[in-house]
């Protein structure tokens, strides 16, 4: 009260600076961090309007047709490694990542649930780059297979398998306990309770997580560099000894190169690959988006 | 029960990776931990030495002659790319946050918030392309030499040479653009979930929204944007591929200003790894894995403490936005 008071007895003009300086410090604040939003925005608009501009330029039919020559050709090779590399790292990562998801949500108190989900959230911070030396030296170096698919998949697979592992988990606890009393109820047993009930309501959740962890695998680079390696020719179908092409490489390398086929080979691969991460993460947001509403 | 066992078992996968990645680092770098020695972190020169000569023996390590492995210049090129990044992103991921979780109504929220995060989810080397593109030219041409002329004149580490514009400087602006949704993100999620009653009472006792913002919901959320800057500081240590196509890939040397290339332990891995490939000693790739060793320790020493600051600090509830 005696601050009120003692305000009040100053002259007009004093309180209205004070009401001043408080007004401006709000609206000051109000625009900065609407500033800050906006600068956001407009750099991303950015960025995607080099990739698409430039891209969209740069994309013909051959790209589609035709396998890299030298500083020049098309794609053919890279996008089918890219969806070989990232198919076969979902077949890795599905089945472990589902199943560390279903221990974790459906026994989320046990002190290895605990860990799991703590380790997972670990692994997803351990640096792309770390991940993708660690296969140069046990994969390709210590048992020999080269550069290989089965390599750069398993590479790709450590990658995804926590994000797998995150959204199954969070998909599971979306399930109401009820489904869970109901089918117990009925004399259903642990295994065809999670099975039967609880992982086909989730489902559509847990496929929109392996979609996300689909986009994750098709936009990495630095796991792939040395247990992939590069090819510019089509996948011989051998699973290691074998170097195959990804489109991330593309970007990568051809961009570093002074001729202009060279360039529009890596704004075509950038374009593939954000258009691909994007639509993924546009239908996954609408897929999530309609669940939580109902 | 046997159900549940199984499920346990398959589950162990990920703890096995995470020890598999640091076990296997640590042996193949076994050698190259004992011959660099303490020296590995202080020294700074990589060199590998006189690759037409035959190996000698030193300190009972066959390696080529004049061969050192110094990582310094690299330590203080990730901390200070990381630190300058941290500088920008997280005043920027605040403001973003504020405006996001108060100024802008709940239907629109959505959809403005997942434009903004949608860059958590452009893969690393489409930045890098970016960067290299457009960044680049637009620092080197315009605001490089427009700071240098300014700031330039009062702190030294901004003065010229202006260089060709991969820099420091450059690989900061980009680490910063890719880490500042994780802050922006979390801290978003914080705001809105603060207990309506707190602001009502900070507006009832005649303080305007910002001031009830700034004072009473900002604080409550601290602890929230502490973690968070640690996830963005351990994303930032580790990214590879947009570093590598800015930065400039210094070797053996120290950043005298902020124009200066430099080169990080995650993007050094991979510029080098086809030369070391040339040591036929093999403790160039060696040393390489003592850098991937330090710098996966240095992750999950990063990721595991803000992850438990989290989870003590949401009462065990999970982020769900990273």
């Amino acid at each position: 009260m005696s601050t009120a008071a003692s305000t009040l007895d100053r002259p007009l003009w004093k309180r209205r600076q004070i009401r001043l300086s408080r007004r401006i410090v709000s609206v000051g604040g109000w625009t900065l961090s609407g500033l800050c939003l906006l600068v956001l925005s407009v750099l991303m608009v950015w960025i995607l309007m080099v990739v698409f501009l430039r891209g969209a330029g740069a994309l013909k039919w051959t790209t589609f047709t035709t396998i890299t020559q030298g500083n020049g050709g098309g794609l053919k090779n890279a996008i089918e490694g890219t969806l070989v590399l990232s198919l076969g790292a979902l077949l890795l990562a599905v089945p472990f990542g589902v199943a560390s998801g279903i221990y974790s949500a459906e026994y989320p108190n046990s002190p290895w649930a605990k860990t799991i989900r703590f380790l997972a959230d670990v692994l997803v911070g351990v640096p792309s780059i770390v991940v993708g030396y660690f296969g140069y030296i046990a994969m390709v170096q210590w048992l020999g297979w080269n550069f290989s698919v089965t390599g750069g998949s398993i590479a790709l697979a450590i990658i995804c398998l926590p994000y797998i592992c995150r959204t199954t988990e969070l998909a599971l606890r979306q399930v109401p306990n009820d489904l869970r009393d109901a089918a117990y109820s009925l004399g259903a047993n642990e295994r065809r309770v999670v099975l039967g009930v609880c992982l086909p309501a989730a489902m559509p959740a847990i496929l929109t997580g392996v979609l996300l962890a689909l986009a994750v695998s098709v936009g990495e680079t630095a796991p792939l560099l040395y247990t992939a390696g590069w090819s510019n020719f089509m996948w011989d179908g051998h699973l290691t000894k074998s170097p195959i092409g990804y489109l991330t490489y593309a970007i990568w390398t051809f961009i570093n190169e002074p001729f202009a086929s060279a360039n529009r080979l890596a704004y075509a691969a950038a374009f593939l690959v954000t258009g691909f991460v994007l639509i993924i993460n546009v239908l996954a947001r609408f897929v999530l988006e309609r669940r939580a509403r109902h | 029960m046997k159900f549940r066992a199984w499920l346990a078992l398959v589950a162990g996968i990920l703890p096995v990776i995470l020890i598999a990645i640091v076990v296997f680092l640590a042996l193949y770098s076994r050698q190259a931990i004992h011959f660099n020695g303490w020296g590995f972190v202080a020294r700074n020169t990589w060199n590998l030495g006189n690759l037409y000569m035959d190996p000698v023996t030193r300190h009972g390590f066959q390696v080529q002659p004049g061969a050192t492995y110094g990582i310094l210049f690299l330590i203080v090129g990730t901390l200070l790319s990381t630190l300058f990044a941290l500088m920008f992103a997280v005043p920027v991921g605040i403001g973003a946050a504020i405006f996001l979780a108060e100024a802008i109504p709940s239907h629109l929220r959505t959809w403005i918030s997942f434009f903004v995060e949608l860059l958590m989810a452009i893969p690393s080397v489409v930045f890098g392309l970016w960067g290299y593109v457009v960044v680049i030219p637009f620092l080197s041409r315009h605001l490089f030499p427009l700071l240098a002329a300014t700031l330039g004149k009062v702190i030294p580490f901004f003065a010229g040479p202006t260089g060709s514009g991969y820099s420091l400087l450059t690989a900061s602006i980009v680490l910063a653009l890719m880490i500042v949704p994780i802050v922006a993100a979390t801290l978003r999620d914080a705001l809105v979930s603060q207990p309506v009653s707190l602001r009502e009472a900070a507006l009832g006792l005649g303080a305007t929204r910002f001031e009830a913002l700034w004072k009473v919901i900002l604080p409550g959320a601290r602890k929230t944007l502490i973690g968070a800057t640690f996830l963005a500081l351990g994303r930032a240590l580790g990214e590879t591929m947009a570093v590598l196509m800015v930065s400039g890939n210094a070797l053996n040397y120290l950043p005298h200003n902020i124009y200066d290339p430099i080169s990080t332990m995650a993007a050094f891995i991979v510029s080098q790894l086809d030369s070391a490939l040339q040591d036929p000693t093999g403790m160039a790739v060696r040393s390489l894995a003592e850098i991937a060793l330090v710098l996966a320790i240095i992750s999950v020493v990063v990721n595991g403490l803000a992850r438990l600051l989290l989870l003590m600090w949401n009462n065990g509830q999970r982020v769900a936005a990273v």
